[in-house]
């Protein structure tokens, strides 16, 4: 394909939040194009989770604009966002723990399904039709994990699964809503090398076969390299860099932000 | 780490050979599954396990299609239709509290709603005579109106707040039928403490149904429709939404699921099927009056869901089995006596024989018969006859010559009884290993005189401390309820 202009897909403007008197996020501004890969870096307490909060309706912002497609998010319930083709994980995983598996992939479609109770208790040919595209929409998402969440695993309780398949679980759940964009929180928090390295080439297949756009927040430096297009880095809710990997990496600020400055390091 | 190998390469795709042996935790899922247990009684729940939904309610269908023809009829009336009755009132709390997860304590307020509107629309009350077909619909839509109004006025105080919310209402519907009556049309709207005496029986196109066999296997009929409508909503993407809230509501709404508007419609359906089981209650008591609305009903509703497990439709037919028979059996005017005696002391033997290891319970049950005649023994020689002199309502006559039970009054024995009582258990449950063990016997014996001096004349107390004393056993054993799953938390 050739290359077209970068269409912006998640747009910030101007977005603040703070909780009484602590300023979260600080008049940020962001665009996330259309099938790219952004990465949010930043020292705990920065404001990346509360950015996640913020585009996903469960904080509504004290100030700014955050569109998707062009349309305002702002002040819609998370239901309605999620609908509207923003998806996300959680850094500390919260699965449906005790449905199956594959009860988890497909409770997420409720967004994008439409058979009503009444004709539910009735089993109407429309129930029966949906129930099967339900189903096989989610096995498509729990494919996408090669044989990690396959066969046996779909019927077994989610909190059965290992700490690393419950994070892809929770990816394919948020693939299930169907979105445009996914947010991911950490997605390699807790893995060993080799997983990382598997949520590493993920990512990219995410976005190169799933078609996703992927705003995702990670600490792992390795996966932060191999992942993203554009690297933006946060500290106390103000975007301190953006660009490249290596650009962010190697700036004064985002050390500073990391490790202190040369002065009150020896001081 | 401090050595960083760059990024080692990823596994190789198991073989298909492969595959089978590295699922290592679905072969131990496998072996749990096949290999706990040889007893019949676990051969049972392996039956039970892996029999289809269908079977199981069709099983269920068949057997109790026969029970009219082997009991009389005041026995279907009280075993048979109250516990179908129970049944579909366990599935409809069923649904707001274990598909959703909402503690609803206003539950027999709706209930009473549809006794109340069938009692208005089919009796000489203001002389509306509208059949069945009609007042049904509107009962249950009147219930499920009064439950729009409060999900929506209520939904930002889902949560605890609901449950306190939910008891105001049910507070109120009791007072507002049994105190306030309002005057309409020149005449008191409920009828007070009175109630609405005289409903019309439950008629459906001209077909009319008085007996207790035509209403028992019409409430059959209501009972599978609930049962099949119910399990096939849980079976939906609904059903998956309620539960996917009731485990992490917030997860839940990020993942496209409006949970308050779910909440609400779990809320409402609670309240509709409420509301038709209050129209047939009023019909097969031909009467409707406030204090059937009480906590008290709402308890044992409760206590049906509890004891079948929340979100297990199956569990709460045996629920309603559970808790119906052993209430009517305990009731004072009762037909079967002996069976009260069997179910308190059955109770009281099963608790005791969860003891582990096994001779525990047995050195127990023989101490404390043993201690019985001791005693018994003991006071004969040592008192009056009268402190002995007792006959154990309807009992067998060896029991005479075992629980010490005077005749006439000895001053406060009963009361000092209950407070011995009291103090015994106390005591059995501060100590620990076999001090425990030797406490139990005396304990055991107290209960057993406590039950025969005074609770055998009072079948409604005792039906609440059995009760207790029998969730709290399931608890210890199975917290899931009989039929319920268990749920795990991952700290």
């Amino acid at each position: 394909m050739a290359d077209a202009p970068p269409q912006p897909l998640l747009e910030l403007k101007g977005l603040s939040m703070a909780f009484g008197g602590l300023v979260v996020i600080d008049n940020l501004d962001l665009v996330v194009n259309e099938r790219e890969i952004v990465s949010v870096i930043g020292p705990n307490g920065a404001g990346k989770t509360t950015l996640f909060n913020l585009i996903t309706g469960i904080y509504r912002p004290d100030d700014g604009e955050i569109l998707l497609e062009g349309n305002s998010l702002v002040g819609l319930p998370p239901h309605a966002i999620t609908q509207r083709g923003v998806a996300r994980t959680f850094q500390t995983l919260r699965l449906f723990l005790n449905m199956s598996v594959i009860d988890n992939v497909m409770a997420a479609q409720y967004g994008k399904t439409k058979v009503d109770i009444v004709r539910s208790m009735l089993r109407t040919p429309g129930w029966w039709k949906e129930e099967r595209q339900i189903r096989a929409r989610a096995e498509e998402k729990l494919s996408f994990f090669g044989q990690r969440l396959m066969g046996y695993r779909w019927d077994q309780p989610a909190y059965s699964l290992s700490y690393a398949n419950r994070r892809r679980l929770e990816i394919a759940r948020a693939m299930a809503t169907e979105p445009e964009i996914l947010l991911l929180d950490e997605p390699a928090a807790g893995m060993n090398p080799v997983e990382t390295h598997e949520i590493t080439e993920l990512i990219g297949k995410l976005r190169e076969e799933g078609g996703y756009t992927i705003l995702v927040i990670e600490h792992d430096m390795h996966v932060v390299e191999g992942i993203s297009d554009r690297v933006v880095a946060l500290d106390h809710g103000v975007k301190i860099a953006e660009g490249s990997f290596e650009q962010v990496a190697t700036d004064p600020k985002v050390v500073e932000a990391y490790l202190g400055t040369k002065a009150t390091a020896t001081k | 780490m401090s050595e960083t190998p760059g990024i080692p390469a990823p596994p190789e795709e198991p073989s298909e050979e492969q595959a089978s042996r590295i699922g290592v935790d679905s072969w131990v899922a496998e072996t749990e599954r096949h290999g706990r247990g040889r007893g019949p009684l676990w051969q049972l729940a392996r039956l039970w396990e892996y029999s289809p939904d269908p079977v199981k309610l069709l099983a269920f269908v068949a057997l109790a299609s026969t029970v009219p023809f082997w009991t009389n009829e005041g026995d279907l009336f009280v075993f048979g239709l109250f516990t179908l009755l129970y049944a579909a009132l366990g599935l409809g709390l069923n649904v707001v509290v274990g598909f959703a997860g909402l503690l609803d304590l206003g539950y027999v307020a709706f209930f009473g709603i549809g006794a109340y509107t069938y009692a208005e629309l089919s009796s000489s009350q203001y002389g509306i005579h509208w059949p069945a077909e009609a007042t049904i619909p509107i009962a249950m839509a009147a219930a499920a109106l009064v439950g729009v109004v409060l999900g929506f006025s209520a939904r930002r105080l889902l949560g605890d707040y609901l449950a306190i919310v939910t008891l105001f209402l049910g507070q109120a519907f009791v007072f507002f039928t049994g105190v306030a009556n309002p005057t309409v049309a020149g005449k008191g709207l409920t009828g007070g403490a009175n109630g609405i005496p005289q409903l019309d029986p439950l008629t459906f196109f001209g077909y009319q149904l008085t007996s207790t066999k035509q209403l028992y296997f019409f409430l059959l009929i209501v009972v599978t429709l609930l049962a099949t409508a119910l399990y096939f909503a849980n079976q939906s993407r609904t059903g998956r939404a309620w539960r996917a809230l009731r485990e992490d509501p917030l997860a839940a709404e990020v993942m496209s699921i409006p949970v308050n508007r779910l909440k609400i419609l779990a809320f409402v359906f609670g309240a509709a099927v409420a509301g038709l089981c209050g129209t047939i209650y009023a019909a097969i008591e031909t009467a409707a009056v406030s204090t059937n609305f009480s906590v008290s009903v709402l308890i044992i509703i409760y206590a049906v869901v509890i004891l079948g497990g929340f979100g297990s439709i199956a569990g709460v037919f045996v629920g309603a089995i559970v808790i119906n028979c052993t209430l009517e059996f305990l009731e004072p005017q009762n037909d079967h006596p002996e069976v009260k005696r069997w179910l308190f002391y059955g109770t009281i033997v099963l608790l005791i024989a969860l003891l582990k290891p096994w001779f525990r319970p047995v050195l127990v049950l023989a101490g404390t018969i043993a201690f019985g005649f001791v005693v018994h023994a003991i006071v004969a020689a040592t008192t009056a006859a009268s402190w002995t002199s007792g006959v154990p309502v309807s009992g067998a006559s060896w029991l005479a010559r075992w629980a010490v039970i005077p005749t006439g009054s000895h001053g406060n024995f009963n009361n000092y009884l209950y407070i011995g009582l009291v103090v015994a258990v106390v005591c059995t449950a501060s100590l620990k290993g076999w001090w425990r063990m030797i406490a139990l016997v005396p304990t055991l014996y107290l209960t057993a005189l406590v039950w025969e001096n005074m609770l055998t004349q009072n079948g409604g107390i005792t039906a609440f401390i059995l009760f207790g004393a029998m969730l709290i056993g399931l608890m210890t054993v199975r917290p899931q309820g009989l039929l319920g799953t268990a749920r795990v938390e991952i700290v």
